[in-house]
């Protein structure tokens, strides 16, 4: 019973660890970065659950839905606001750049959460949006909040499959990914994919922080800093690039984390989750599902 | 000739005029506080900064120290490890500060300690409970109980008022205030013939527990001692009411923030944890201090680590008064020699190892608020 627990916990861990990784692994997959300011656009959607929250009424479903849609909406438009302002004029520099530039908007976000008059630096309790129940059976306990979050990540990731694989614009960010210069021959304009991708991108991230914050019931500036830095983790395990990778190496760092984290060894649980990785990349360099790119000559 | 007696009037007005203005003018005592106004300890160091700001503006206000004002030098260090080591040695060699108060984080202590130590200028913690801060040398002093008192005083309620013989333990090993208490603790719950199920651990800003908690509940101890700070105790508390777990839990200080409430709620119902001061105390000074601190910062309630503040800046205070002067090895030496010094937090006097000897107050969560269940004299 006690296994049993723990995959439940491990599937809602690491299904907000998916969540998260989809958003480092599509933006590398368009631009070639890593976007580490993916992280606290998570924790602001977070922040944006929790204040519409406050002032819905406590658990209902309809409460619940609207906190993360408009996390997400909210998100989805920062995520184009960060590309526009911040990485747009660094399109045609080096990577490194628009890399350090990333950590820069990392940086400024986190600092400017914590300002008292912007949010503050202690931790917020975050509303029971949704209905919550909790279920005992034979010393198992599942709660509905649990459910929700493997739910809710299920969802949008079926979700972004299709986006990606049944639609034109998602043909087109696989164009761009393949091939900048050919895609923009056949007349697509890169910046509406590099918007929408980061639009995709950081709704993903705001529903990774409504559903952590529910799962954990605090929010706080520096919140996203350890997720985010497994779910790149995870997006690199899993083969960065591939939506089915990022998926699979979120629910395995969730995984690993959960049944070390209840053994004897819990003080080493990210020691040996970032060990596993390391072994992982020496003897498959690309991560579990990625491809090998071969290089253009 | 009335005109001569004039003008000796108004020469000897304005030769008092100024030298009261000159007095007034008398550059301030300066006293460098370091504490976490940002990060993920923020709470903490944001109510002992609380706290020390009022006691500083309630001294200024009566005229200050020595007949000169006090100026308080505020550095933060965001929570983050070497940043205190870093404002330590500016507020020492820039501001050339008399004293410094803080760090409340025993870890963070430890960095300035060294540091105050070789500079030869007086330390006073308000709230670093782990033995080995004071140890460092003979210019750091705290104002609180330590570990290897709070430890057992909890491991002694354990088995006596609670009843248990079995329990938990969930450490957080990052945490050099965690790790102490912990130690102490299983010590003397050992000693009492009490068992420790289970140790699990974890690390400062984890917010998942479950896979410690499921473990935990395997043992289906009656009661788990959680000695870390409450911004993951509220969360811990959460996650094992999810669980279905039913035992009572129970901490030391770290617990005592209002957010843990806010974040806890119902899931403390029943818990205890150690600490140095209760506002439902009804002695004038901690009445006095409630209602001065409620008006100057928007309603809050004081915390302990508050009145911690508040009161190391008083201590320190009366110290430079004592000395009559403001030269760090007489401050040190008037620090040393502070007996029955009446603050917010009891009756403080300064042992020979530079520790505050002085009980601990055991408050109990009851009907969704913190009450004061007993107190416990060393």
């Amino acid at each position: 019973m006690e296994f049993a627990q723990q995959l439940l916990n491990a599937l809602s861990l690491g299904a907000i660890y998916a969540l998260i990784a989809l958003g480092f692994t599509m933006v590398y997959g368009v631009l070639r970065f890593i976007n580490f300011a993916h992280s606290d656009v998570f924790m602001i959607g977070a922040v944006v659950g929790s204040l519409l929250g406050n002032h819905l009424p406590m658990g209902t479903w309809w409460g619940g839905l609207a906190c993360l849609l408009a996390a997400m909406a909210v998100c989805a438009l920062l995520g184009v606001v960060i590309e526009r302002v911040a990485y747009r004029p660094l399109r045609d520099a080096p990577r490194l750049n628009v890399l350090i530039t990333s950590i820069g908007v990392s940086l400024l976000i986190e600092y400017l959460f914590q300002n008292e008059h912007v949010f503050g630096a202690a931790p917020r309790p975050f509303p029971p949006v949704f209905p919550s129940v909790l279920w005992q059976w034979q010393g198992l306990s599942i709660s509905s909040n649990q459910l929700i979050v493997i739910g809710v990540a299920l969802v949008l990731v079926v979700a972004l499959e299709l986006i990606v694989y049944r639609t034109r614009i998602g043909t087109a960010m696989r164009a761009i990914s393949l091939n900048p210069r050919a895609a923009q021959l056949v007349g697509i304009n890169p910046d509406v994919v590099v918007a929408f991708t980061f639009a995709l991108g950081s709704a993903l991230a705001g529903a990774g922080g409504v559903l952590y914050a529910l799962n954990y019931q605090s929010v706080e500036p520096l919140m996203g800093v350890m997720p985010g830095l497994k779910a790149f983790v995870a997006a690199v395990l899993g083969g960065i690039g591939s939506i089915p990778g990022a998926a699979l190496g979120g629910l395995l760092i969730g995984g690993i984390e959960t049944f070390i984290g209840g053994s004897q060894f819990s003080t080493y649980k990210d020691a040996i989750a970032f060990a596993l990785l390391i072994l992982i990349l020496l003897f498959r360099p690309t991560g579990l599902l990625g491809r090998r790119i071969p290089e253009k000559v | 000739m009335i005109s001569r007696f004039r003008q000796i009037a108004v020469f000897s007005l304005l030769a008092l005029l100024s030298s009261v203005l000159h007095a007034a003018e008398a550059d301030p005592i300066k006293i460098g506080e370091i504490t976490s106004l940002t990060g993920k300890e923020a709470a903490y160091g944001q109510s002992a900064h609380k706290g020390t700001l009022l006691a500083i503006e309630e001294l200024n206000a009566a005229d200050g120290v020595l007949g000169r004002q006090l100026k308080l030098i505020t550095e933060d260090n965001q929570t983050k490890a070497g940043e205190s080591a870093t404002a330590a040695r500016k507020l020492i060699s820039r501001d050339k500060v008399v004293a410094l108060l803080g760090e409340v984080a025993s870890s963070r202590s430890l960095e300035i300690a060294p540091i105050a130590q070789s500079s030869k200028i007086p330390m006073v913690s308000p709230a670093s409970t782990n033995p080995k801060v004071t140890a460092v040398g003979t210019y750091i002093f705290r104002l609180c109980f330590i570990d290897p008192f709070q430890g057992p005083v909890m491991a002694k309620f354990a088995h006596e008022d609670l009843g248990l013989r079995r329990v938990a333990v969930l450490t957080s090993v990052s945490s050099a205030y965690s790790v102490g208490l912990s130690k102490f603790f299983k010590e003397r719950f050992l000693s009492e013939g009490g068992e420790i199920a289970i140790e699990q651990k974890y690390s400062e800003g984890d917010k998942d527990f479950r896979s410690q908690l499921t473990a935990i509940k395997a043992t289906g101890v009656g009661g788990i001692f959680i000695p870390g700070y409450y911004s993951e105790v509220a969360l811990i508390a959460k996650q094992a009411r999810e669980l279905g777990i039913t035992a009572v839990l129970f901490g030391g200080d770290g617990w005592d923030a209002p957010q843990l409430m806010q974040i806890g709620g119902a899931a403390l119902e029943g818990c205890y944890y150690s600490t140095h001061y209760s506002p439902e105390d009804t002695s004038p000074a901690v009445q006095n201090f409630v209602k001065n601190y409620k008006a100057r910062f928007n309603d809050e309630t004081p915390d302990a680590i508050a009145a911690l503040g508040y009161d190391s800046a008083l201590v320190l205070a009366d110290a430079i008064k004592r000395a009559g002067s403001t030269e760090p090895d007489a401050v040190r030496g008037a620090l040393a020699a502070t007996r029955n010094f009446m603050g917010v937090t009891g009756n403080t006097s300064i042992d020979a190892d530079r520790n505050a000897a002085k009980p601990a107050v055991v408050l109990a969560i009851k009907y969704g608020r913190i009450n004061f269940f007993k107190s416990v004299v060393p």
